[in-house]
């Protein structure tokens, strides 16, 4: 077997019981850490296809960031993991339901019959082949307005989700960096010139007696 | 260098090699990233142990102290006796504490720290993996980094490691948009992902065929980027003054407040590991890796030291000047102030660059 069949073998046998233990897991940062490790080794099998790109920008924005923030909301969570379970039983069949729809669409599309996948020529790249500029080439030639206008909507949406939850309240007492940036020494402090050594009347007093 | 170590092996070995050679034939690419793996690390590591030295003794003469001088001559043993100090201590683990997240903590830690050393080059050719890709493996694996600290703060089960953690996942996430963005005009200027590429189109323009190679290095045309992507290197290993994740006087030590022994000390050489990393970048992004300033001195790995070492003495210097950012002026700078910054210099860059004053050709 080739050392590629190898490594494809573990990514995969790793990506599914990852996957498994994502749905499985009672705790829920447990859950989120095995997403982590799942979206690694897909990333691993996206490297065997010599899709480098895909393969590193994969692990920078799902685990470097999405994950992250995903982490960061879950463990500020007190989730009750009994009443989470609740109800298990009563929505098993609509789960199953959608489950086994999801499986035989998937199969339809994938299944080579229709679209002779079993066919698909190996890609021999050359050495020298970058994976980056050739997408890069397409993505800011062929497709620079579909990418112009998805980066628009995706602004648009953090614009939105910021809007939504902003709330001022009147009784902020927040500090303005800004302000506090601009305040000048001698707003705050007053330096005052006095003498060094002052002779107190009661010392002088009590050297006459 | 391959041809010569097998030329050495075969010569000091005689007729045993050719039986030898037969055996190691078929494992022998593997050996040999091996070896080179042990090259890149051993000096590593032993640069980590002595950095903490440095540190302790910098920092100790500019606040007019000697810093260690008690073990060895003038103290030099001492990150040693640290090193089996740290070993020969239990590793306890807090009685509430997930345990076997508290155990991958440390690990995840140091892995990424250790791993992203591979696409470093640190002269010409002298690279493990030269790979095309090399800026995208350092921002991919680099921003895994964060996991150790938010996995340990959380496994602690305990208060003051979990505030750590959340600082570090704000922080990190944060810093990494500035120095991402910062990192685009350089890829921009230089046309290439791949670090030995970045490095050598630092080698060209008016500067460097003047014999005065500095001048041609992106950190002159670059200037506010290379300040932007320094500070936020800083932010990134949570060093001081961006150490909030740590912050001793507010929250003891964050995330490693209920480690010990050697579970402490991997957080203790990741976070030394990533400044060499950072100083490593930096030199190679802006300050033209190993290339000499000037034309009569040859280029090489000296410089890269060279410029690796200002870096880092520039970080310690920082410790011992500045204190610690408030956390919501560390916020404001990385996303009012940075992220502003950089997308601003990538619009004049490409103005620059498409303009006939272009310098990069």
């Amino acid at each position: 077997m080739e050392f590629k069949s190898i490594l494809f073998y573990i990514f995969s046998t790793v990506t599914v019981l990852a996957s498994l233990r994502v749905i499985t897991a009672r705790n829920p940062v447990h859950a989120a850490l095995f997403l982590v490790l799942a979206f690694f080794n897909v990333s691993g099998l996206w490297m065997l296809l010599q899709a480098e790109f895909l393969s590193l920008v994969l692990i920078m924005v799902y685990v470097g960031a999405v994950m992250v923030l995903f982490l960061f909301v879950v463990m500020m969570l007190d989730i009750n993991i009994e009443r989470v379970r609740q109800g298990f039983w009563k929505n098993l069949p609509i789960g199953a339901l959608v489950g086994a729809l999801l499986i035989a669409e998937m199969a339809a599309v994938l299944s080579s019959r229709y679209f002779g996948l079993t066919n698909l020529p190996a890609q021999n790249m050359p050495a020298n082949y970058s994976n980056t500029k050739e997408l890069a080439r397409v993505l800011y030639t062929d497709y620079a307005y579909p990418f112009e206008i998805a980066s628009v909507i995706l602004l648009v949406a953090i614009i939105v989700a910021v809007m939504l939850t902003l709330r001022r309240r009147k009784d902020n007492k927040a500090m303005q960096a800004s302000d506090q940036i601009a305040v000048k020494a001698k707003d705050r402090m007053r330096l005052v010139k006095m003498a060094p050594e002052i002779d107190l009347p009661a010392a002088k007093q009590g050297e006459k007696a | 260098m391959e041809a010569t170590v097998l030329n050495l092996l075969a010569s000091v070995l005689g007729s045993l090699w050719a039986p030898l050679w037969n055996l190691i034939k078929p494992v022998w690419p593997l050996l040999w990233t091996l070896a080179k793996i042990v090259l890149i690390m051993a000096p590593l590591l032993l640069s980590v142990a002595y950095l903490t030295f440095v540190e302790r003794k910098v920092i100790g003469w500019m606040q007019v102290r000697i810093g260690p001088n008690r073990v060895g001559p003038w103290g030099l043993l001492q990150p040693i006796a640290d090193g089996l100090k740290l070993f020969f201590k239990e590793v306890l683990f807090p009685a509430a504490a997930d345990k076997k997240l508290f155990v991958l903590g440390p690990i995840m830690a140091i892995a990424p720290a250790l791993a992203l050393w591979a696409v470093i080059p640190f002269s010409s050719g002298w690279v493990l993996a030269n790979v095309d890709a090399g800026v995208l493996y350092l921002l991919a694996v680099g921003s895994i980094g964060v996991y150790g600290i938010i996995i340990a703060g959380w496994a602690s089960n305990s208060k003051y490691p979990f505030f750590g953690a959340m600082r570090a996942s704000a922080q990190m996430i944060s810093y990494e948009v500035s120095m991402g963005l910062a990192l685009i005009t350089v890829l921009m200027v230089s046309n290439s992902l791949n670090l030995s590429d970045i490095v050598m189109a630092q080698d060209k323009g008016r500067g460097a065929s003047m014999g005065l190679g500095f001048l041609s290095w992106n950190w002159l045309p670059l200037l506010p980027m290379f300040g932007v992507y320094l500070i936020s290197g800083v932010a990134e290993t949570n060093r001081a003054p961006f150490d909030v994740v740590e912050g001793e006087s507010e929250i003891v030590a964050g995330h490693m407040v209920e480690y010990s022994g050697m579970a402490f000390a991997m957080f203790f050489l990741a976070e030394y590991a990533n400044m060499i990393l950072i100083s490593a970048m930096t030199s190679i992004f802006f300050l033209g890796g190993w290339l000499s300033p000037v034309g009569f001195i040859p280029d090489g790995f000296h410089w890269m030291a060279a410029k690796m070492s200002a870096i880092l003495f520039f970080f310690l210097w920082i410790r011992a000047t500045f204190p610690r950012y408030r956390y919501d002026q560390l916020m404001r700078l990385g996303w009012k102030v940075f992220v502003p910054l950089t997308l601003v210099w990538i619009l004049v860059v490409g103005v620059w660059m498409m303009s006939p004053l272009t310098i990069w050709k």
